[in-house]
């Protein structure tokens, strides 16, 4: 776990600046990812998913959750992360962004983590598998390496055609 | 302190608008030959609340109107004014006017200036000019005691607050100052005989008062000054008799003697009248619709983790879980009653609609110079809000269309034997789970020569050998109007074909029936609520859609021979002589797994703007009513999909957007 939970002050600071400090890690091949955790809704397994026409293939399809129609994005499609296989083991996160629903299927779900300011590096120009532009910076815990990614920008993007472009310009 | 009172204003707007509502339809039934107190008093109150509403909000004009307004109705509540049909014309008018104010303030536009103007300078003429036949003065409410004085001498008021007066913030000494600026005032308090001053509550009002007024003051001046409190209070306005000096009425005891008893017949209505108001106010609660939508959501749910329940159960030993069978039992049926009760949250009764074609009628058969009565039969029958509100407008024209071009005029009903006064009755009902609305009227009926021949002359479609229900649904046709002078009742020709698209697009139907000279009968059925729809659902390799049933025709299982190639574009399929294009769902929806020979397969037909396609799928599943979910609230528009629903095993389904794929179909062929 977190080797700061004790160090308070700064994340004060942090909860100030309105930075997130708790961010729920997932893996997506080798690499290993941090989210905003006030993003998250839920975590789920794979349910059976209605497939919608003219979608890319990313784009699973819909679930029903608790009565609302919510589309799940596939990230080992849309980052092409060799096979993506599906079995009880599979795990979704439900994200909560630009108030609507979107369900997120990952390799794996590890933690959730509190980051220090300290902790969190500026992102260099790499080639991860998510676009630069998404990364908000790199997380140093030890020896592993969390990327933080800002989901909401992410998913409300023009390539992720998860909202229809009015909506999107709305944002 | 704007942005605190910004808060209710949709409040006050909702509110204000209901009055008018209320004020509106009380006029429509107000009778000149029996005036009933209390009608004139709902729409005084009415008048009232919107007044002192806007004056409170700031909505100057809307408050100066309506004051103008609510003073005829004053003079007419107390008697001053008989009632007269132009009077009741022209209140009318102005609701429409304080209805146009109040929809300007809300929105923050311009209202129309021009004619409030005239209809608050007619309203002034009306209010100096007192109507023919009232008598010389006020004649008093009850019992005669007062004498009819000219207004101008002074005035008698008698002031008996309720004791929780000081609760809503008013104080009688700051009123009486205010009626002491008008005029010369006498005030005599009057203490209750059984009060002992030791025990009384500080906090309530015992006083009441006896108020001689003298000068030249306007009874509206003297009403102005009590009006924070009217509500609060019993209240008498009499004119001093005629010449009658001060010192006549020094003697508290015997001018205020007989005032009591004035003052309690009307009161007694007064009284009456509040004690049925709370009723209704605590009979209903406003609620939002996404609260309602929420909770639709919860209970629909419910009844798939109760169905879930149900089928888990069903391989149960029912010996050893006998107990448990049972519970599932209850829980189904209430799950069931609770459903319906929660979808009958949504439901209003027509009556909503109907209430405003009295006045439509009313008016339009003045300016027609027709004689109409309207009847509506079910305004009780419950329908969904939502339905409601798109359904006011398609009815709105074919009344105006039956008025206009259905009845005739009184002469030309008296020569063919008819009654002079012709009769629209608007009918609701529920038939299955659909509503039915009919229209009639008891005119001269549809002419089909006459239809037939504009139908050509604008180069419809059409042929003699068509049967009358053809004939009749031409007239949905856009662009037909056989109006012979475009009126501006009806008749600009873009009436019907707009009727017939609204109520396809609520998925029902619209059906015309005639008798030549005896009258004509439009028929629409309409689902009870846009929430649900009825559905047939198919499978498509291991997914499942639903068809809405109503854009169905038929389906089939088509032979080898019935299809044939069209280029390498796609295929046609042969029913009865018509050559339809077979669209493949597999294909539409881009699914998996091998495509079926038509011939292995079934072809569901359905139809859409007159135009069908065969939609080649897997399997009929069966028939269902399935609730209507929003893709588009966490995705975005998907072509050729209107919809999901959830089925009972929790799986999504979505539902065909039946015109959009026949529409990109049909042009895929042309092209």
């Amino acid at each position: 776990m977190s080797t700061s939970a004790n160090d308070i002050t700064p994340v004060n600071a942090q909860i100030a600046a309105g930075m997130p400090n708790e961010f729920l890690t997932f893996t997506l091949g080798a690499e290993e990812y941090g989210v905003d955790i006030l993003k998250v809704q839920e975590i789920r397994g794979y349910d059976t998913v209605t497939r919608i026409p003219d979608a890319p293939d990313f784009i699973k399809g819909v679930i029903n959750l608790r009565g609302t129609i919510v589309p799940v994005v596939d990230m080992r499609l849309k980052f092409k992360l060799g096979k993506a296989e599906y079995n009880e083991f599979t795990v979704m996160i439900i994200l909560n962004i630009a108030r609507r629903v979107v369900g997120m299927v990952v390799d794996g779900v590890s933690d959730v983590m509190q980051l220090t300011a300290e902790q969190i590096r500026p992102a260099p120009e790499f080639g991860g598998v998510v676009n630069t532009r998404f990364i908000t910076g790199l997380g140093a815990l030890d020896k592993r390496m969390l990327i933080l990614v800002d989901i909401e920008k992410l998913m409300s993007g023009p390539d992720m055609a998860l909202m229809d472009a009015a909506s999107q310009s709305l944002q | 302190m704007s942005l605190d009172l910004a808060r209710f204003h949709k409040t006050f707007f909702e509110e204000s608008f209901e009055n008018l509502e209320t004020m509106e339809q009380a006029l429509l039934c107000l009778d000149i030959a029996a005036v009933d107190a209390e009608v004139i008093n709902t729409i005084f109150r009415a008048a009232h609340s919107i007044k002192g509403g806007a004056a409170t909000f700031g909505f100057a004009a809307v408050a100066s109107f309506t004051h103008h307004a609510e003073t005829l109705l004053d003079q007419m509540r107390s008697g001053a004014r008989p009632l007269a049909q132009a009077d009741i014309d022209l209140l009318l008018r102005a609701g429409d006017c304080m209805r146009n104010l109040l929809v300007a303030a809300r929105d923050g536009a311009e209202a129309d200036v021009r004619q409030v103007a005239e209809v608050q300078a007619e309203l002034e003429r009306t209010l100096l000019t007192p109507s023919p036949g009232a008598p010389a003065g006020a004649p008093p409410a009850a019992d005669g005691v007062a004498v009819a004085a000219p207004a101008g001498n002074g005035w008698r008021i008698r002031f008996a607050p309720h004791p929780d007066l000081f609760a809503s913030g008013n104080d009688p000494v700051r009123i009486l100052r205010a009626v002491a600026d008008l005029g010369a005032l006498r005030a005599t308090p009057e203490l209750p005989a059984d009060l002992r001053l030791l025990d009384a509550d500080p906090e309530t009002c015992h006083l009441s008062w006896s108020l001689h007024l003298q000068g030249a003051v306007e009874r509206d001046a003297v009403q102005d000054c009590f009006a924070w409190v009217e509500d609060e209070c019993e209240l008498l306005i009499q004119p001093l008799p005629a010449g009658m000096p001060m010192a006549a009425v020094a003697d508290p005891v015997s001018a205020a003697q007989p005032l009591p008893a004035a003052a309690s017949n009307p009161t007694r209505v007064e009284v009456a009248a509040r004690a049925t108001r709370p009723a209704n106010d605590g009979a209903s609660i406003r609620v939002g619709t996404e609260k309602i939508d929420a909770l639709i959501n919860l209970v629909g749910e419910l009844v798939i983790t109760q169905a879930m329940l149900t089928q888990q159960a069903a391989g149960l030993d029912p010996v050893q879980n006998e107990k448990l069978l049972s519970g599932l039992g209850q829980l189904d049926r209430n799950t069931r009653m609770l459903q319906e009760a929660v979808m009958a949250t949504r439901m209003l009764p027509m009556e909503a609609v109907f209430s405003r074609f009295p006045r439509l009628v009313r008016d339009l058969a003045a300016k027609l110079g027709k004689q109409v009565r309207l009847v509506t039969v079910g305004e009780q029958t419950e329908l969904d809000k939502s339905v409601i509100e798109k359904i006011t407008d398609p009815l709105n024209h074919l009344v105006r269309n039956s008025l206009d071009h259905g009845l005739e005029g009184p002469e030309e009903r008296s020569g063919a034997g008819k009654d002079a006064t012709g009769t629209i009755t608007l009918k609701a009902s529920h038939q299955g789970g659909h509503i039915v609305i009919e229209v009639l009227d008891d005119g001269r009926g549809l002419d089909r020569r006459k239809i037939l021949d504009k139908a050509q002359e604008k180069g419809i479609a059409c042929g003699d050998s068509m049967s009358d229900a053809d004939v009749y649904q031409l007239i949905f046709a856009p662009g037909f109007s056989t109006a012979a002078q475009v009126t501006d009742v009806s008749g600009r020709g873009v009436g019907m074909d707009v009727v017939k698209k609204n109520i396809v697009a609520l998925g029902g139907t619209v059906e015309l029936s005639s008798t030549a000279g005896r009258g004509a009968q439009v028929l629409i059925r309409l689902p009870l609520t846009l929430a649900i729809l009825d559905g047939m659902s198919v499978g498509v390799e291991d997914q499942t859609f639903i068809l809405p049933l109503s854009s169905v025709v038929e389906s089939l299982q088509p032979l080898a021979e019935q299809v044939k190639p069209v280029a390498d574009a796609g295929k046609v399929v042969r029913v009865r002589n018509e050559y339809l294009p077979l669209v493949d769902l597999r294909d539409w929806f881009g699914l998996p797994g091998a495509r079926r020979l038509p011939q292995q397969a079934i072809a569901v037909i359905v139809e859409s703007e007159g135009r069908k396609v065969a939609l080649q799928i897997d399997e009929l599943v069966g028939q269902q009513q399935v609730v209507i979910k929003s893709l588009e609230a966490n995705y975005r528009r998907v072509r050729g999909v209107s919809g999901a629903t959830i089925l009972g095993d929790g799986r999504v389904s979505l539902i065909l957007d039946v015109a959009a794929v026949v529409r990109l179909s049909t042009q895929a062929a042309a092209a």
